[in-house]
């Protein structure tokens, strides 16, 4: 690989925008694939998006046999915690571990400190402005932690108009059915309220803040991993 | 360690390994790049999985779960100096099986690169 071939791999990580390596396995000749490039031939069109979209690197043979390797460098996956409360601190730091980009959302400018939150971007909006603003999609995880219905509420109300590909929100069964008669109230169908994943977390019987971002953790990975493989 | 091999989705949350080896060129170490191209069975890294390579056989990153990096660390130092690019196959019906095998029964090949200049 050149260097200035590694060069754009990096700038584009750091622009958050996806590239493909493609690397002819008999020439070695490399080239970087974005999706708005125009002038490639067809094949190696259909093969950048299959990677970027199934977020999937792969071996294709080209039309003469050839086969060349499509490396998928695609942004990291998205972790969005509504909620600056205790147990977002353990979740935001093993989410960063886990190769996520980490949120976390609250107005409440005393809860949003830098101090409790080193090195993770803070957002000091309302949830809904918030995640409107964050364009959810397909590679986003979306987790509500305040038990506040005025901040958790519209947090999932965007959330389940978005294609979020897992959805968590904190709170007891109790809080769970009560939360779910709001949603249904505000128009949501059952199908789609099913699409939150509560009582949040898998049952490790957890009990710290730290223990449950495991298992929150844990049930993004399942949802992220089992579905998609 | 059991995947689901060609199923396994590449994440690269080891973005780092490249972020290391182009800090290693700037630094002026020589570096090699190994990827995982193809899995087969129960490999123990997803494709796309990297490990980076200096002159002096410090590295980064993974391409298994350590049965097959020392070799791969190995053929790197070869590549880096005679600048060539190859593929190389590594798993039990290897001949090498009993010295760099998988013991998971896996099957890996691995796309090797020196870091170049031009």
């Amino acid at each position: 690989m050149k260097q200035e071939t590694l060069k754009q791999i990096l700038s584009a990580q750091a622009a958050k925008q996806p590239i493909v390596l493609a690397s002819n396995l008999n020439t070695n000749e490399q080239l970087t694939l974005t999706p708005d490039q125009i002038g490639h031939p067809d094949w190696m069109v259909a093969a950048l998006d299959a990677a970027i979209r199934s977020d999937k690197s792969r071996v294709t043979d080209a039309p003469d046999g050839t086969p060349w390797f499509f490396n998928v460098f695609n942004p990291p996956l998205r972790l969005i915690i509504v909620g600056a409360v205790h147990i977002a601190q353990p979740l935001a730091r093993m989410g960063l571990e886990a190769g996520y980009d980490v949120s976390v959302v609250d107005p409440r400018e005393a809860f949003a400190s830098a101090e409790r939150f080193p090195n993770i971007t803070l957002i000091r909006e309302w949830p809904d402005e918030a995640l409107q603003n964050l364009a959810l999609d397909a590679r986003t995880a979306v987790v509500t932690l305040t038990h506040d219905p005025k901040l958790d509420d519209p947090a999932l109300h965007v959330a389940l108009k978005s294609a979020a590909f897992y959805i968590g929100a904190l709170g007891s069964k109790k809080t769970q059915a009560t939360r779910q008669q709001r949603l249904t109230d505000a128009g949501f169908a059952s199908a789609e309220i099913a699409r939150i994943c509560g009582p949040i977390g898998l049952d490790i019987a957890a009990k710290s803040p730290a223990e449950i971002a495991i298992a929150i953790l844990a049930e993004i990975t399942q949802t992220l991993r089992q579905e998609r493989s | 360690m059991a995947n689901s091999s060609m199923t396994e989705t590449a994440t690269h949350s080891d973005d780092n390994v490249l972020a290391q080896a182009a800090a290693w060129a700037d630094a002026g170490h020589k570096v090699a790049l190994a990827t995982v191209i193809e899995t087969w069975g129960s490999a123990p890294r997803p494709v796309g999985s990297q490990l980076a390579i200096r002159e002096d056989a410090t590295f980064v990153g993974s391409v298994s779960g350590g049965c097959i990096e020392g070799d791969v660390v190995i053929r790197a130092l070869d590549a880096i100096q005679s600048e060539a690019s190859e593929v190389l196959e590594y798993g039990v019906a290897d001949a090498m099986a009993w010295e760099v095998g998988l013991a998971c029964g896996g099957k890996i090949k691995i796309y090797l690169e020196p870091l170049t200049h031009s």
